[in-house]
């Protein structure tokens, strides 16, 4: 499967393009600002993977991280949608052509508040996607206002503290039986790297919370989306390796310490184990450690859960292989006798 | 209101001593007046039928068998179900209208009750014109109640017990009687009522015996012991021959079906859920291809923010989308529907009327929606409106609509209503489409490679309409980013006054080509017609009938049938040509004469309004007084 690069003089990736051709325009962000962070890592996860770009739809709804998609992948379609409703709009070009490799960049506040219900949704269809929550806790683009993913107690820039229970989207999404929630932080760009990856060999909706950091807003003493809070607390649950499905599967570690997840495209997810007894399989278990993290104020990075094997939107849908967008006028327009059949049972 | 809540466990009271108690006047006409009257001649297919039974009893399938039967005999019809927004239990009204002539508008008088609902009885009864009929439970003793109409009284309890052991089965087959005891007095074909019944219970074999036994005793007790005493009779005509009968939704589904719609995003709302209920049916049996995979996909969403939502996704990658929805669930829509304009993504969005404002009356008709859709949205917002004003209509619209809404590259919205969608309608069947599917202005990798540059939203032809590519096309000229902020040609970010103006012009260029390629009106002009009448969508059958009505009474009109907005140019030639202009509609706020005003401003006074907004269709009757009342003045 390994494809020679057009030209291995050029640093190209396996299908000949260059790191350049999966980047965007230049970023309107506030300098420093985490979503830029995790731009760059999709750039490169992406390049890394050898992705067609044309193949790939980026979507999203309304607010900073809503910019994003403009800065990365050119040469894809993008859709930048209404404040919290970019959801239907993926499933509604899923549903048009499923070949395409939906990518989703949304916010705190577009998907914990105004897009909620759309979130939950698309999980509970497991829409094949990767969803990237860009969160920060914090409204950049309206000056600063608390977010519904803000932790309690936790400070805004003019000194109020939040009162209100945070939602939490890993825990919500798995609750939804979401089959890959993954958590991790704008500034850990190896895990981050591992789980985008993972991500978009995943079949069905891959939930992907990141912390995220707003310098403008939320980067002070007192917030817990903060870059040092967030230095200070991330305890991951496992180093995480991604084998991709063209590169040889190699068997160098210790069965009792290492879980390796084959996704659906044969590449691997290779969990270490940090001395924990997490296993990301169940279903239980990522709750109540989940739990038990809020609890203790830990953050809590890695991948909290996977299945794998869990049937996907448009299994469930028992589509045809081509695209629909696709199809010619003769497969979509009923003959003529099935009409005059039709009209018979009427008379 | 009356209720009699009390009545099914008393049933010694009478209606007459319940009226008397809570002070309602009886009326008392003598009895000798309607008996005259009746005997003068006879009402030969020409009269209408109202069913009047308790929501959820079951009493469409015998409704339903006593309409087709008619239909079957070769005489026209219409069927209109009066329902309450509610399961079970509340009081429903089934009215058929027949007639020779072919007019199918609503008829507001009732010429046959078949009363069987104690909670309305006494009002459905007061309701009639003397001389009418009254069809009716024995116990009832809805013969006390008026003496000026024909009272036929039947044991339907005894006779049900008679029709099945099942007591369960009781209740659905007293209605099976009633149809006996109206086909005997009116002289219904029995085959015919036997095919009805088979049409009624396809696969179901084991039931039609058994309702088919239920109105034969209905039939022979009606025989043995009524005496026919009235002028209403049922002559066969060949007036039906090749017609179907169907309802609107069912028409936009088939047309829908037939313009080659492959994804449907749906919430459920009444009145609009049979159109994707029934269209999903058929979707299932004709689309589904030799390895009994799909060609469609089908989401129920979670609300209609979702459902626009998915129709624009699916629009935008290149599949033919829908929804359908009503009043509710447009104002829902409005944000997401605004952004389709701007962002110019092609989608159709079916709008079944109901009453409203919010809730309003969710089960009754209306045609208000039509500034609601026209400018769905905040911002600079007009979109294409099609408008049809039969189930023929319905079906050739839903396929106009997802031609044009690729055409035009914007959302486009099938206005129709609940009495269009949800009732029965006699028409001739659909013809089959003869163009073939427009796809718009959609540009291949083979296509951009030739033109060599791309830019979404440049105006290369002049007409508004811009090129687009969709997602997945193998080309570096292809992708392009959809944003419903300020764009440039190149769909890049722009808040520059020039650019933003651009764009509104060229959509406002785009919006006027549209007037060219929607529905064109349809005319009848009277060569002498100082009198002119404009209408659009479901009034349509209640003006065709008036017009007759006019006619008779001296007063010719011209009619236009307003089939789309935006408006055709040749409106203006109509008004112009006629000295008194009435535009007749289904609304309070006389919402398509405001717009034919904002495009006619010089005509506003010529412009008369016949405004009919009871939640109940308008009749031709309703149309013919009013008009005749301006005439006078």
């Amino acid at each position: 499967m390994v494809q020679t690069p057009s030209n291995p003089a050029q640093s190209t990736n396996r299908i000949g393009l260059t790191l350049a051709d999966y980047k965007g325009a230049p970023s309107t962000l506030c300098d420093g600002c985490g979503h830029d962070a995790i731009t760059s890592q999709i750039i490169k996860a992406f390049y890394e993977l050898g992705i067609e770009p044309h193949q790939v739809a980026k979507l999203s709804g309304i607010g900073c991280s809503s910019k994003t998609p403009a800065y990365f992948l050119n040469r894809a379609h993008g859709f930048n949608s209404v404040h919290g409703r970019m959801p239907s709009v993926a499933t509604g070009a899923n549903m048009a052509n499923k070949d395409l490799l939906l990518i989703g960049v949304s916010g705190d506040g577009d998907t914990a508040s105004i897009g909620l219900g759309q979130f939950c949704h698309l999980v509970r269809r497991n829409l094949p996607m990767i969803y990237i929550v860009e969160n920060n806790g914090v409204y950049g683009l309206t000056k600063g206002q608390f977010s519904a993913t803000a932790d309690i107690g936790s400070k805004a820039k003019g000194g109020k503290l939040n009162e209100y229970q945070p939602i939490d989207l890993c825990g919500l999404a798995i609750e939804l039986g979401c089959g890959f929630v993954g958590r991790s932080f704008a500034g850990d760009p190896k895990q981050l790297m591992a789980l985008l990856k993972a991500a978009a060999s995943h079949k069905g909706t891959a939930v992907l919370d990141v912390i995220s950091p707003c310098v403008t807003f939320n980067n002070h003493e007192g917030s817990t989306k903060s870059y040092k809070y967030a230095k200070e607390m991330e305890t991951p649950l496992h180093e995480l390796g991604y084998i991709p499905f063209y590169e040889q599967i190699t068997v160098d570690y210790d069965p009792g310490s290492v879980q390796d997840v084959e996704l659906h495209d044969g590449s691997h997810l290779r969990l270490k184990k940090l001395g924990k007894e997490y296993d990301p399989r169940n279903r239980e278990m990522a709750m109540s450690t989940m739990l038990k993290a809020a609890e203790e104020k830990q953050f809590l990075t890695g991948l909290l859960f996977i299945d794998e094997k869990k049937p996907d939107f448009v299994n469930m849908m028992d589509l045809i292989e081509e695209p629909l967008s696709s199809l010619p006028e003769s497969r979509t327009r009923p003959s003529k006798e099935a009409l005059d059949k039709i009209m018979a049972e009427l008379m | 209101m009356l209720y009699l809540s009390a009545f099914h466990h008393s049933r010694c009271y009478t209606l007459v001593r319940i009226a008397l108690k809570q002070g309602i006047p009886i009326v008392k006409t003598l009895a000798a007046d309607s008996v005259q009257k009746t005997e003068q001649g006879r009402v030969v297919n020409d009269f209408s039928i109202q069913v009047a039974t308790v929501n959820g009893s079951g009493s469409q399938s015998s409704n339903n068998v006593l309409m087709r039967t008619i239909f079957q005999m070769g005489i026209p019809v219409s069927g209109k179900n009066l329902f309450p927004s509610n399961i079970a239990g509340l009081p429903t009204w089934f009215t058929i209208r027949v007639n020779k002539d072919g007019y199918i508008a609503r008829k507001a008088e009732t010429n046959i009750l078949v009363a069987m609902n104690p909670q309305t009885a006494f009002e459905d009864v007061k309701a009639l014109k003397p001389g009418a009929i009254c069809i009716s439970p024995v116990e009832l003793k809805l013969n006390e109640v008026r003496s000026d109409i024909k009272h036929y009284q039947v044991p339907f309890t005894e006779l049900a017990a008679k029709a099945t052991e099942t007591i369960k089965l009781r209740k659905l087959l007293t209605n099976m009687i009633y149809v006996g005891v109206v086909a005997e007095l009116l002289n219904l074909d029995e085959k015919e009522i036997e095919k009805a019944v088979a049409g009624q219970f396809p696969g179901k074999a084991k039931v039609v015996p058994l309702n088919v036994n239920a109105i034969n005793i209905g039939r022979e007790w009606t025989r043995e012991n009524l005496k026919k005493d009235d002028p209403y009779f049922i002559e066969r005509m060949d007036k039906t021959a090749g017609k179907i009968i169907i309802d609107g939704n069912a028409a936009a589904a088939l047309g829908s079906l037939f313009a080659g719609v492959t994804v449907v995003a749906w919430y459920p709302i009444t009145p609009s859920s049979s159109l994707c209920e029934t269209l999903i049916d058929y979707l299932h049996e004709y689309r589904v291809d030799e390895n009994g995979k799909n060609t469609f996909a089908v989401v129920q969403a979670e609300d209609e923010l979702a459902a626009v939502g998915m129709a624009l996704g699916a629009g935008w990658a290149g599949a033919r989308s829908m929804t359908s929805t009503s009043g509710p669930g447009i104002s829902l829509m409005a944000e997401f529907v605004g952004f389709g304009y701007f962002t110019e993504i092609p989608t159709v969005i079916f709008d079944v009327q109901r009453v409203g404002p919010s809730t309003g009356m969710p089960t009754r008709t209306s045609q208000a929606d039509l500034f609601s859709t026209y400018m769905l949205s905040h911002g600079d917002t007009k979109h294409i409106v099609l408008l049809p004003g039969s189930v023929a209509e319905c079906f050739e619209f839903a396929g106009a609509a997802f031609d044009l809404a690729e055409r035009f590259q914007t959302p486009v919205f099938v206005l129709t209503d609940l009495d269009l969608g949800m009732n029965n309608w006699m028409s001739d069947p659909f013809a089959y489409p003869t163009k073939p599917l427009d796809r718009g202005k959609v540009l291949n990798a083979e296509q951009l490679d030739k033109v060599g540059e791309f830019a979404r939203y440049k105006d290369v032809d002049g007409d508004g309409i811009p090129y687009r590519t969709l997602p997945g096309t193998n080309h570096h000229l292809a992708p392009y980013f959809v944003r419903g902020s300020g764009h440039t040609e190149k769909a890049t970010y722009t808040e520059k006054p020039e650019d933003y103006k651009n764009l509104m012009d060229r959509l406002e260029r785009k919006f006027q080509t549209a007037r060219k390629f929607v529905p064109q009106p349809e005319v009848h002009t009277e060569p002498k017609a100082k009198v002119g009448i404009i209408a659009f969508g479901s009034t349509h059958f209640a003006v065709y009938e008036s017009r007759d009505q006019l006619k008779a009474a001296n007063i010719p009109t011209s009619y236009y049938r307003v089939r789309a907005l935006p408006f055709t140019e040749d409106l203006r030639k109509f008004v112009e040509a006629h000295d008194r202009v009435y535009v007749v509609e289904q609304n309070r706020d006389a919402q398509l004469r405001d717009l034919i005003t904002l495009e006619l401003p010089d005509m506003a006074t010529k412009l008369h309004s016949i405004r009919h907004y009871t939640g109940l269709p308008v009749d031709a009757q309703f149309v013919t007084d009013e008009i005749l009342k301006q005439e006078k003045k």
